[in-house]
């Protein structure tokens, strides 16, 4: 960068030590918190309102399959930091390497979701009032279509920004010295891959 | 974790203006897909004034139903048959002229107004970089805000008309077609607010990385204008707040659409769910509305003053301490929903403690002023109306915040007056002083102080004329949003009142024909406005009107605060924050502290 640039003020800036890009990606995943806890808190006053809606777990859902999936999506996470590691060191064929392992890893589980709903929908398992109320009651489907369907939204969002990362990383445009994209992609990556574990737990588990 | 700098995206690589660099950027890149911050807060400014007309007009034709109920309007053939037969308002379209009212002048005018407009004019000048962090992402906001108005818009023009559920949309009204009559208009009413939701999270990301990272060497915290900490403030709420409403707003759509029922009864959805998810977003929101607003009257008090901001550590934890609160009192709109009682008596405690940095404000404002050099130009004016008015709104906001009284006044026109008291006498007073103050710097032209007094005259007059006497109204026990109060007999001796009130509302409106009038004759007649016409310290009154793209021609260093006014031993009493210590005057010399 031009240092001279930096230096050429008589006094440093004001601010954070970290670089803008890192700053903003923190910035949105605060919000991407709040919208997240306004499903989940409609969840939990719809669950402990009416209880009886709710099917026993492993009944309706598969959770060997989602299970799985979640196991895939932790995998992705390491990648991503194994990606991020090796630009970090100026490596440019390990950063191509493992992001495409997290972009295998993270279409996957996108793919076995899409599976599951073809699945739980041919059970009549979908998020209509009365079509499904042998199996639970209408909030049990409403919920878990919208709390897993957003969640699947931002994993595939995800998967698209980690494509057009690695097109970039495949063209040489990140070195030892400038991997903010790589960065906030993998900050971006782990915030979905935490919130995954969160719903897994409380939409399958509990 | 990183011990190289990252180049990229770091705060000090910034474009800075090139004095005697031709501008060649094309008239699109320049004027319509722009990245200049300045650029985007006059886009902003057009977009909101247009709806701000919009919700204006919607307004009349409410206070023609309430001051000649029946009556055609003139005319009011061209809203058609299906909203107004002959001109005379269905109690139908009434509903939706209530609901969008509110909904076009909370979302698409007073918030961008203050925030879109000032954000992007102010913070890059104010904290001395050259534009916004993203500026790209600046782009994309006002891009994404002008789809969600039009969609808005377009609501009134579909089959069964706008949302007539409310500004608040309450489920089950809101998510039962049936219930209001309203089909598609509703679903557009929840699609656009979502699309909205991304334009504002996209700005305040884009603000707090600004505020928090581009600050100039010397731009401290405790020597940052205070629009800037409002807008900082308000940035976070938007951040928090805007993401819970669309949450909601997705469960609604849900419910309209694809048969969810979170919101509906008979199938174990709660609707009071509803009123505490756009509550926790709508009490956030409020402050959204007036925390800008307060920062901008600040700044002009003290220049109108010639004084330094009496507290201004005071009012930086003041404006942190509402913001906080603000987060535990949404309960305090649904006194009379069916919550606990004693979840109500929390709320309503908090409420009560919110008075406290609103009185501190207040009185620091009042402290600027005492014994200052007033100078009575049209931007300080509206300032001293923004201090009264505001006050009013406060005071008929804790008669509502104790639960006893709440009973008695709920959903009455006392709500309807407190509303406006803070959002037109406060809000929009600060957005005339606001635009009085900045339209030199950003337009390069002086608007006509004459005509801004006029404009100011009669709008304080007729504002007062409509919106006290609702107090009155409330009391008597007028129900808001009623379409015909003359069918209850006891409302009918109102009526004159109401008239009244409508007569005030009519001219209130005229009275912004002077002000549209004064803003577009200045854009091309105005007196060429000199680089610092108010004599303030802050960092844009350095730079030429308008400041060329870049901002500033090398990086700006600040020595001192923003509102350095009468400083002793001065020849001139203003202080810019950007003068060197020791030069020009020769008066009180000050430490370098390089």
């Amino acid at each position: 960068m031009s240092h001279a640039a930096a230096m050429s003020a008589s006094r440093p800036m004001e601010g954070m030590k970290i670089y803008n890009l890192k700053l903003g990606m923190w910035v949105f995943l605060l919000s991407e918190v709040m919208f997240f806890s306004s499903l989940i808190g409609a969840y939990i006053i719809l669950r402990f309102a009416h209880p009886e809606q709710w099917a026993e777990p492993n009944t309706v859902l598969n959770v060997p399959l989602t299970g799985f999936n979640t196991f895939m999506l932790i995998c992705s996470s390491v990648t991503m930091v194994k990606a991020f590691a090796a630009i970090e060191h100026g490596d440019q064929a390990g950063l191509r390497k493992w992001l495409i392992a997290t972009i295998i890893l993270g279409a996957a589980f996108v793919g076995i979701q899409v599976y599951e709903y073809i699945k739980l929908a041919q059970h009549g398992f979908v998020p209509g009032a009365a079509a499904y109320a042998a199996e639970g009651g209408p909030l049990y489907g409403s919920t878990f279509y919208t709390m897993t369907g957003f969640h699947g939204a931002h994993v595939t969002i995800g998967v698209l920004a980690l494509i057009f990362t690695a097109v970039k990383a495949f063209r040489g445009k990140y070195t030892s010295t400038d991997y903010g994209g790589v960065e906030i992609m993998g900050l971006y990556w782990h915030f979905v891959d935490l919130v995954w574990i969160i719903l897994f737990t409380i939409v399958y588990l509990i | 974790m990183s011990t190289v700098p990252v180049e990229v995206g770091h705060p000090s690589v910034q474009h800075w203006a090139e004095p005697g660099h031709r501008d060649d950027r094309s008239f699109l890149r320049k004027y319509v897909f722009a990245t200049d911050h300045k650029v985007i807060g006059a886009q902003f400014l057009f977009m909101s004034l247009f709806f701000l007309l919009v919700g204006g007009a919607l307004a009349m034709l409410i206070r023609w139903q309430l001051g000649w109920p029946g009556t055609p309007i003139p005319g009011g053939a061209i809203l058609g048959e299906a909203k107004a037969p002959g001109g005379i308002i269905l109690p139908e379209f009434y509903n939706s002229l209530v609901t969008m009212h509110g909904t076009f002048m909370i979302f698409f005018a007073i918030m961008p107004l203050l925030v879109g407009v000032f954000g992007n004019w102010l913070i890059p000048l104010h904290v001395g970089a050259a534009d916004m962090a993203f500026p790209r992402l600046n782009m994309a906001s006002f891009w994404t805000a002008v789809p969600a108005g039009l969609i808005m818009l377009s609501s009134f023009f579909v089959t069964g008309g706008a949302s007539a559920a409310g500004w608040t949309g309450y489920a089950p009204l809101s998510a039962v077609p049936e219930y209001s009559g309203v089909y598609l208009g509703q679903k557009l009413w929840c699609i656009s607010l979502i699309v909205l939701g991304f334009a504002s999270l996209m700005g305040a990301v884009n603000y707090i990385t600004t505020i928090v990272n581009m600050r100039a060497p010397g731009m401290t915290w405790m020597r940052l204008p205070l629009p800037i900490w409002s807008l900082f403030i308000t940035a976070i709420l938007v951040l928090l707040a805007i993401p819970v409403l669309t949450g909601a707003l997705i469960l609604l759509l849900f419910d309209q659409t694809i048969g969810t029922t979170f919101f509906l009864p008979p199938d174990g959805g709660q609707p009071l769910m509803w009123q505490h998810l756009f509550w926790y977003f709508g009490h956030p929101e409020v402050y959204i509305l007036i925390l800008p607003a307060m920062g901008i009257v600040s700044e002009v008090l003290s220049n109108g003053s010639r004084k330094p901001i009496f507290g201004y550590r005071f009012m930086v934890y003041a404006t942190i301490a509402i913001a906080f609160l603000g987060w535990v009192v949404w309960g305090h709109h649904m006194f009379q929903s069916g919550m606990n009682p004693y979840l109500g008596a929390t709320f309503m405690t908090s409420t009560m403690i919110i008075a406290v940095p609103s009185a501190i404000k207040v009185f620091n404002w009042l402290g600027t002023m005492y014994r200052g050099n007033i100078h009575f130009h049209v931007p300080m004016m509206n300032a001293i109306a923004f201090v009264a008015m505001f006050v009013i709104g406060g005071l008929s906001g804790v008669f509502m915040a104790s639960t006893p009284v709440d009973i008695y006044i709920h959903d009455t026109y006392f709500i309807v007056a407190h509303i406006h008291y803070v959002l037109f006498g406060g809000s929009l007073f600060a957005i005339f002083a606001g635009i009085y103050y900045w339209y030199p710097k950003f337009f390069g032209r002086l608007m006509s102080p004459l005509l801004g007094k006029i404009h100011f005259g009669l709008t304080f007059v007729f504002y007062n004329l409509v919106f006290f006497p609702m107090h009155n109204l409330g009391l008597d026990g007028m129900m808001r949003r009623i379409y015909d109060p003359n069918q209850y007999e006891f409302l009918q001796p109102l009526q004159p009142v109401n008239t009244l009130i409508s007569v005030s509302a009519l001219l209130l409106g005229a009275a912004q024909l002077i002000f549209i009038f004064n803003f577009v004759w200045s854009l091309k007649a105005g007196k060429k406005a000199p680089a610092n016409p108010w004599n303030a310290n802050s960092l844009e009154w350095t730079l030429p009107s308008p400041p060329p793209h870049g901002n500033f021609t090398t990086m700006p260093t600040v020595y001192r605060g923003p509102y350095e006014y009468s400083a002793p031993d001065r020849e001139t009493d203003f202080w810019p924050q950007s003068e060197p210590p020791g030069t020009r005057t020769g008066g009180r010399r000050e430490e370098v502290h390089a």
